[in-house]
């Protein structure tokens, strides 16, 4: 067994902070209906309210901005969904019938995308260059009076890559239609203030943040039309029904309350790590691509592709030693093509296949980064000696 | 509450992705009677096998094997270069992916198609025998038949949409557009389909 147990899939999610622990189990028997008047009622509506004014803070919003909801995913799912909507409240469903997103977003919006166009939504795709960043020149000749919202994600969750958001909102807005930016792999990493931004919708997710799973946050811009996605009750002012997730609330208030204290200064220690992690791999493996933008992109995350390696032989030979990434190769996730943002990125199919994404997190220290140095490269030597990729004619052989 | 539990993969699989067995060293194949290769790196899976064969016997008396792809393609190719070790070339010839599958104590159905090129290089190995020794009329080409002639869709077509997850017409229909113009071959497809589902899933 190995003898140490090492994180590296900040990305997919975290572990609770201890603060927000501590403050979840302290709330733990708190179980009345914030819609109830009386002191359970009041008790659980109260700490709603409070993680609303620090989760509105954070991202330097109204509270009345900030709708609690499940997920992330559900969140995207309501702001794309506003668009098939046909009542005559929903203006941006009726008149603007094109959606504009990018072709790296995460699937919870490329497949409601995908769903939407067969209700006879028009959605148009945003390439991006070999970093992942999308072309504003390609933008401007897709926006008009036609195009009612435009989605692109701040930060890529498997390549880390960072959006220009405040630029490209000014361009949207500028041609009358709605932004939207997926902010779930960028809240808490990178400074975010919706106004700096000037975007209309904003997703966050808590456990992405140290938080707990299955709740989220949507920043609707006050006077910008909306539609719930869940009817059937006034919770969340009637943009979201269903009894609130209180405790998980209370939980993703404290996470971000916690962000914005440990946030300032750790971005320049995972600079160091990534800077540490990037050397290592270089020095001591060869045929090796980074995929991703050297600078503009997130301090945590790390994609690498090596050749002639599958990545799900990589991230269980890790697995083994204690170690836990991710690929983005299709054998692990069960479909049968490779990363849909390396491919986009223009990374060879071959080569998605044996990335892997190193994400790291506020408890990531050098002495892990030695770590996964010291493992990694006999790994890649091993699955290599055994890869068909490194023989004369591996490259050329009959295709199936 | 629970442990973390075992991977997706039986004890065996993980044993033979471990610990594989009979990995050819280096690149030279020279000493060995036949090369087979199939699959490519863009699918993520490419697997090589090369064989030694006792003539006079027709009997294989080593095989060591290259793969590039996931753990279940690894460990597939690890166990059936110990299957085939003593086997008759005929025999060998007839291994079927289920029975890697069996030997290795079952694979998910996701991962069933990684297991399959194993036993289609080892053909490929044992026809280079065949060829390289004059025995042309040996070689068996596994010889596609159109099915849909609208769409040009053939048996092996077929078999790998299940290997790849089709279990319905319709979901068949969505991999390999079979039967979609016409839709006279919709009997022959279905029952296609009904065979290779039983064939590799036992279903």
């Amino acid at each position: 067994m190995a003898d140490m147990k090492v994180y590296f899939d900040h990305n997919a999610t975290t572990p609770l902070h201890p603060e927000v622990k501590k403050e979840m189990i302290a709330g733990m028997e708190m179980f009345g209906n914030p819609s109830s008047m009386h002191a359970y009622g009041r008790e659980a509506r109260a700490n709603i309210e409070d993680a609303r004014r620090k989760v509105a803070d954070f991202i330097g919003a109204k509270e009345n901005e900030i709708i609690f909801v499940g997920s992330g995913s559900e969140a995207n799912n309501t702001v794309l969904s506003l668009f098939v909507c046909s009542s005559s409240q929903c203006i941006p469903g009726s008149r603007r019938g094109t959606i504009i997103t990018t072709k790296i977003e995460h699937p919870c919006v490329l497949e409601t995308s995908e769903c939407l166009a067969h209700q006879g939504v028009r959605v148009k795709y945003l390439n991006v260059d070999r970093y992942g960043k999308i072309d504003l020149d390609q933008l401007a000749g897709m926006l008009g009076d036609d195009v009612g919202l435009v989605s692109v994600m701040m930060a890529n969750n498997e390549i880390g890559t960072l959006q220009d958001i405040d630029a490209i909102t000014k361009m949207v807005h500028e041609s009358g239609a709605y932004m939207h930016t997926d902010a779930v792999q960028a809240v808490g990493k990178v400074p975010v203030d919706v106004r700096k931004l000037g975007v209309d919708f904003l997703t966050i997710s808590a456990h992405k943040i140290y938080g707990p799973k299955g709740v989220g946050a949507l920043f609707v811009k006050q006077g910008i039309p909306y539609c719930p996605l869940i009817r059937g009750g006034h919770q969340e002012r009637g943009r979201r029904a269903g009894t609130e997730n209180t405790l998980g609330i209370l939980g993703m208030g404290r996470a971000v309350e916690m962000r914005m204290i440990e946030m300032p200064e750790e971005e320049e220690r995972l600079l160091l790590l990534k800077q540490a992690l990037r050397k290592g791999i270089e020095e001591s493996i060869d045929d090796i691509y980074f995929n991703g933008h050297p600078t503009d992109a997130l301090a945590s995350t790390l994609n690498v592709s090596f050749t002639g390696v599958e990545g799900e032989a990589i991230l269980l030979y890790l697995d083994l030693e204690g170690i836990a990434v991710s690929t983005g190769s299709a054998c692990a996730s069960g479909s049968l093509d490779p990363s849909h943002v390396l491919l986009a990125t223009g990374v060879d199919a071959e080569l998605a296949h044996g990335s892997i994404r190193f994400s790291m997190g506020r408890e990531t220290s050098m002495q892990e980064v030695e770590y996964l140095l010291n493992v990694l490269p006999p790994i890649i030597k091993r699955i290599r000696n055994m890869s068909t990729a490194y023989i004369k004619g591996g490259l050329h052989a009959t295709s199936r | 509450m629970l442990q973390a539990g075992e991977w997706a993969y039986s004890e065996k699989l993980k044993e033979h992705f471990m610990n594989p067995k009979n990995i050819l060293q280096g690149e030279n194949t020279d000493d060995f009677d036949g090369v087979g290769m199939e699959g490519n790196l863009q699918c993520g899976d490419q697997m090589m096998v090369v064989i030694k064969v006792d003539k006079a016997k027709e009997i294989i008396t080593d095989c060591q094997w290259k793969t590039y792809g996931c753990a279940s393609a690894i460990a597939s190719t690890s166990v059936l270069s110990e299957m085939v070790k003593g086997m008759t070339l005929d025999d060998a010839f007839h291994i079927s992916p289920k029975e890697v599958a069996l030997e290795l104590g079952g694979l998910p159905d996701h991962k069933i198609h990684c297991s399959v090129l194993g036993d289609k290089a080892l053909r490929a190995a044992i026809n280079n025998y065949y060829t390289r020794n004059g025995q042309e009329d040996k070689v068996k080409q596994e010889q596609a038949k159109v099915i849909c002639q609208c769409m040009n869709i053939t048996d092996h077509d077929i078999e790998d949409a299940v290997l790849e997850g089709a279990r319905t017409y319709f979901e068949l229909q969505e991999r390999t557009k079979c039967g979609t113009v016409c839709g006279q071959c919709k009997e022959e497809s279905e029952a296609l389909l009904e065979k290779y589902k039983h064939i590799h899933f036992g279903a």
